[in-house]
């Protein structure tokens, strides 16, 4: 296919819903699922007479974003309206930023199957957020919903830097999994709380010039990144080969025939008539404030991911999950600092036992009830001999269920295997005694004999032997 | 004598003391309105019950000694673009004809904090777009002082409700002269606050960068006593300043002594203005000057470009605030439109009215691509040179004086259909909104046909005490405050 | 005059006015001699000159970010025109 001559460009809109409780320009709650305009008022229905006023914490999220970034704060940035009609747009226009917007200039790193590549960001702005309009099937009309105007966006766009569907994708997780690192967004593409739009393009390789970009909208999941970033450019390219050109338009990407369509409205192309807002003043960051903000920021998710590889020598596989929820590295580096073992033993268990109860009981690493002492405690208590693998995972349940202290449990249970060597040798003496015939063939070549003779020790210790102990011991009496 | 002769102030006192009841100057002004609005026609909604249920409470007050304050109790009018909840607000246009407000706005609730009970909502320009209440999609309001012509506008009905004494006071609004060029041709008392002095939450936007709330008034202590009551931060209003303002009754009667007051060349020069107009502004001028003012000539060389600059920037802004007119959550909705485009194009062809859409069609065209850095962005530029004008004449002058409006109440009917004819009426009292400044306009004198003539006071920013200090200078040794107009009941 | 019936047309259509033909002819003679009157500030030299986008020279303080009361339904849709359920209800968009 004549795809492989072509270069694809693709640069990323992507607009995040920050979790502030209330709207960025009036008191509502931005809570999801409510009835249709319960989660409205004056302000946010754009009744007349009334004015936006801007949340604090809308600020403080954007600010988190554009530094995670590594994007520069403009310490005075403009709000703007964008005015068109339509009617989950109440007030005719949209409070966003036009000139001048609040960061610009940063970058984001993602890891390719070429190595990493650097992305940047040409700049993220505030705005507000639209009503929801909703086409009534049987009735030919629409349902206008409310709630969700005023809710606050970020918008993150990025310059066009990618050069397939795959980075396209991989940019997307990277992206949302900072944004939820920062707890500024849930990442939720399902909900909409996390929507990107794409600009596509194709250029023969070798070429100087961009050639013409479409843009793609409202991409709601991440396979659907890929699949419609992947059907546009086969459909760019194959346009270009017959001849034809391609136009300047905007795409849907339909997910039930895997195909983007164009979308056939009568508006013509936006004329927006960007003017300051009269309203609100410019937005002035005061000094100190994005100091103190970076000084907040948590470690992002690929800086932690390299330094659990490096540092702790984890493969990647592990150390993406560990990393893939805060709480759940920060937990994994608790426990780690008590237990000093290997870093491997103690990630086994978190990809195994832990995050199995974790589902099955539905309760989040806030919720835990055992301490990082406590599960390093259990790790030793199997490192010294204390327990068979078996019995630790006994030990390990009810401790998640109860968070009392894994030796508690043991005992209480009889789980806690005897180390003592002279009750090994004493019941390894007896067992060898008892089983002559079986001495003889081991002696004779027959090794595995010895599983029934370790068998018949455990059983007269009541499982409480240490396997490794008894195995040591009787391969010491049988002259081995 | 009849209670609404006296002052917001002096009805203040009367009730304080007992000797009135704020019912019976409720039942006066409503009196006054059954045998006079059949002819002024200043109101387009009077909320009988509600303000006399509103007397009786502040009569209640009073006797228990709780007196909300000065004005507790004493009646007043509101222009109809403040939103008051349960009752009809409209902004003078059809396209909000049955709107109920669902919220008071700040001012409103201020108000009834004071005590003053609402007598009804007042006619105005629609959507405040026009300089004589004949563009009241409902009927135009007539001036008392001669009903063949208009009060001005657009605050038309606050003008002539209070000039007829069928209220005390009114608020109004002034985006480019709609509350000082009413009160000139009304013979009363209209301060345009500083921007930012006065929140505008709960008014009806028409261009945000200029719209401000302000009194009308029969004179210049009535005047302070109500911008003393609206005159709060409002958190609500991101445009509203955070500063406290200052007592405005305190130094009223401080007189002009020492005060340096500047002569505009420009507004004085202007060819077309009445030379009654002329007459009366520059007696009143010279009236200052015996009082103890020294009077300097200055310039405000930007002043020819105000016009333009003011019919780019207002309309543009207008052409956005009013987008939200759509007919889908409140106001007037089109019938039997198919689709939505139809829907919204018949709603707002048929909801707003002639001057509405040419104010839209302008804002947008100065807004559209292509054409915004050559007409609303020059505009904001050219803005900032006639702020600085004042500014660097407010380094040698303490205020500024002027006539408020070029002439006297003209006909109802006369440049109706002429629009430059009728913005032209604004060209003295638009570079004070374009600058953010306070500016007062006081009764100055008469016509020979009896008509009044008002005197204009531009101050430095935030410095309405001195516009009203001037102001009540001339005003206590003069008494055209107090003449009535010539109102033969029905 | 400055104005073309086309422009009229599109800015009308910018605005969402269903304008009458006399409306548009009306539009095009008085909106042309509006432009052309205040065509006089292109001859004002702004070249060192910031626009006054702001006309509140103080800065805004910011809002808590705490959830106020919104309004019930019968004032978020009293005023509608029609609605279906406790939504507004419009049009469609011919596609």
């Amino acid at each position: 296919m004549s795809v492989a001559d072509f270069q694809p460009v693709i640069g990323l809109e992507v607009h995040a819903q920050l979790l502030t409780r209330s709207k960025i320009f009036c008191g509502c709650s931005t809570e999801f699922g409510a009835p249709p305009n319960a989660h409205t008022c004056a302000v946010c229905l754009g009744m007349p007479g009334v004015l936006p006023v801007l949340n604090e914490t809308v600020v403080e999220f954007a600010v988190r974003v554009g530094r995670a970034l590594g994007c520069r704060i403009n310490p005075v940035s403009i709000w703007a309206r964008k005015n068109y009609f339509y009617p989950d747009l109440p007030k005719g226009y949209q409070i966003s930023q036009y000139d001048q917007p609040l960061c610009e200039h940063g970058a984001l790193e993602i890891d390719t199957d070429d190595g990493p590549r650097r992305v940047r960001i040409l700049r993220i702005h505030l705005e507000e957020d639209a009503g929801k309009n909703v086409h009534d099937a049987g009735g030919g009309e629409s349902l206008v919903d409310l709630n969700r105007s005023g809710v606050p966006l970020v918008e993150i766009v990025s310059e066009p830097d990618i050069r397939s569907s795959s980075e396209a994708a991989e940019y997307l997780k990277a992206l949302r999994d900072i944004l939820v690192y920062l707890g500024v967004n849930d990442g939720n593409l399902e909900e909409g709380s996390f929507r990107c739009d794409a600009n596509v393009s194709v250029m023969r390789k070798g070429a100087s010039q961009y050639g013409q970009r479409v843009e793609l909208k409202n991409i709601n999941s991440f396979r659907f990144v890929q699949k419609a970033i992947d059907y546009e450019i086969g459909r760019q390219v194959e346009l270009i080969e017959s001849g034809g050109r391609v136009a300047q338009e905007t795409r849907l990407f339909d997910a039930v025939r895997g195909e983007t369509r164009s979308m056939r409205s009568k508006e013509e192309a936006h004329d927006y008539r960007y003017f300051p807002e009269p309203d609100l003043p410019p937005l002035r960051i005061p000094a100190g404030y994005v100091e103190r903000i970076e000084r907040e920021l948590p470690e992002l998710p690929r800086a932690k991911l390299h330094r659990f590889v490096g540092t702790y020598g984890l493969p990647a596989y592990d150390a993406k999950i560990l990393v893939g929820d805060r709480a759940l590295a920060d937990l994994f580096e608790k426990v780690q600092a008590v237990y000093k073992g290997p870093a491997k033993k103690l990630s086994n268990w978190f990809l195994g036992e832990l995050l199995r109860l974790m589902k099955e009981e539905a309760r989040e690493v806030g919720a835990l009830r055992f301490t990082p002492p406590q599960f390093a405690s259990l790790l030793e208590m199997v490192d010294a001999g204390e327990l068979s693998n078996n019995a630790a995972k006994d030990v390990f349940a009810e401790m998640f269920r109860t968070g009392r202290s894994p030796r508690e449990v043991a005992q209480e249970k009889g789980l806690i295997q005897v180390q003592d060597t002279g009750a090994v040798e004493a019941a390894v003496d007896a067992v060898l005694a008892a089983n002559p015939g079986e001495v003889e063939k081991y002696r004779a070549g027959k090794k595995q004999v010895l599983g029934f003779l370790v068998g018949q020790v455990m059983k007269a210790m009541k499982g409480k032997g240490n396997p490794a102990l008894v195995n040591a011991a009787l391969k010491a009496k049988l002259g081995d | 004598m009849e209670p609404t002769e006296l002052s917001m102030l002096e009805l203040g006192k009367k009730l304080g003391s007992g000797e009135l009841s704020s019912v019976e100057a409720v039942r006066a002004c409503l009196s006054r309105v059954d045998r006079f609005d059949g002819q002024v026609k200043a109101f387009l909604m009077v909320d009988r019950e509600g303000a006399l249920a509103q007397a009786e409470a502040a009569d209640r007050r009073r006797k228990d000694g709780r007196r909300a304050g000065p004005l507790d109790g004493v009646p007043v009018g509101l222009k109809d673009l403040f939103l008051t909840e349960g009752l009809p607000t409209t902004a003078g246009s059809a396209i909000l004809e049955g709107f109920v407000a669902p919220y008071d706005g700040t001012v409103v609730k201020l108000l009834r904090a004071a005590g003053t009970p609402i007598v009804g909502k007042l006619n105005m320009d629609e959507f405040a777009m026009g300089s004589s209440t004949e563009n009241s999609a409902f009927f135009p309001t007539r001036n008392p002082w001669n009903l063949e012509t208009s009060p001005g506008g657009s605050s038309g009905g606050s003008a002539a409700a209070v000039a007829a004494r069928m209220v005390f006071g009114a608020l109004g609004t002034d985006t480019g002269g709609s509350i000082r060029q009413p009160a000139a041709l009304s013979g009363i008392v209209g301060l345009k606050p500083t921007y930012g002095r006065v929140s505008r939450f709960g008014v009806v936007a028409f261009a945000s960068s200029l719209d401000q709330v302000g009194p009308m008034t029969r004179d210049v202590p009535d005047c302070a006593a109500l911008l003393q009551t609206i005159a709060v931060h409002d958190p609500c209003d991101s445009t509203s300043a955070p500063m406290k303002a200052p007592d405005y009754l305190a130094e009223l009667e401080g007189g002009v002594r020492g005060m340096k007051l500047g002569l505009p060349r420009e507004y004085f020069e202007l060819p077309g203005m009445d030379p009654e107009v002329r007459a009366s502004v520059e007696a009143a001028t010279r009236a200052l000057e015996k009082l103890g003012a020294e009077l300097v000539p200055v310039s405000l060389p930007h002043t020819k470009y105000a016009l333009a600059t003011y019919y780019l920037v207002a309309p543009a802004e207008a052409s956005s605030n009013l987008a939200r007119y759509d007919g889908v959550r409140y106001g007037l909705r089109a019938e039997g439109a198919g689709n939505l485009l139809a829907m919204y194009g018949r709603t707002r062809d048929q909801g707003f009215g002639l001057e509405v859409k040419r104010r839209v069609m302008l804002g947008t065209y100065a807004l559209s691509a292509g054409y915004y850095d050559a007409y609303y962005l020059k505009a904001q530029k050219v803005r900032t040179l006639i702020k600085q004008d004042f500014t660097d004449a407010f380094r040698t002058v303490d205020a500024v004086l002027a006539p408020t409006s070029p002439t006297p109440a003209f006909r109802i009917g006369e440049k109706v259909s002429d629009p430059l004819a009728m913005y032209l009426n604004d060209v003295f009292t638009l570079p004070c909104n374009l600058a953010g400044l306070p500016g007062l306009s006081v009764p100055c004198g008469f016509t020979k046909a009896s008509l009044p003539i008002g005197l204009q006071v531009l101050g430095r920013p935030w410095d309405e005490a001195r516009v009203l200090r001037i102001g009540r200078t001339f005003e206590r040794e003069h008494d055209f405050h107090r003449r009535t107009p010539p109102l033969r009941a029905a | 005059m400055s104005l073309t019936l086309e422009e009229v047309r599109h800015v009308a259509g910018l605005a969402r006015l269903s304008l009458s033909s006399e409306e548009e002819a009306l539009m095009r003679t008085q909106l042309s001699a509006i432009l052309d009157a205040v065509a006089e500030l292109s001859a004002v030299d702004t070249s060192a000159v910031e626009p006054t986008s702001h006309a509140a020279g103080e800065v805004a303080p910011w809002r808590a970010d705490e959830v106020r009361p919104s309004f019930p339904p019968e004032k978020a849709l009293g005023n509608a025109p029609a609605t279906v359920g406790t939504s507004f209800a419009v049009p469609r968009i011919i596609e």
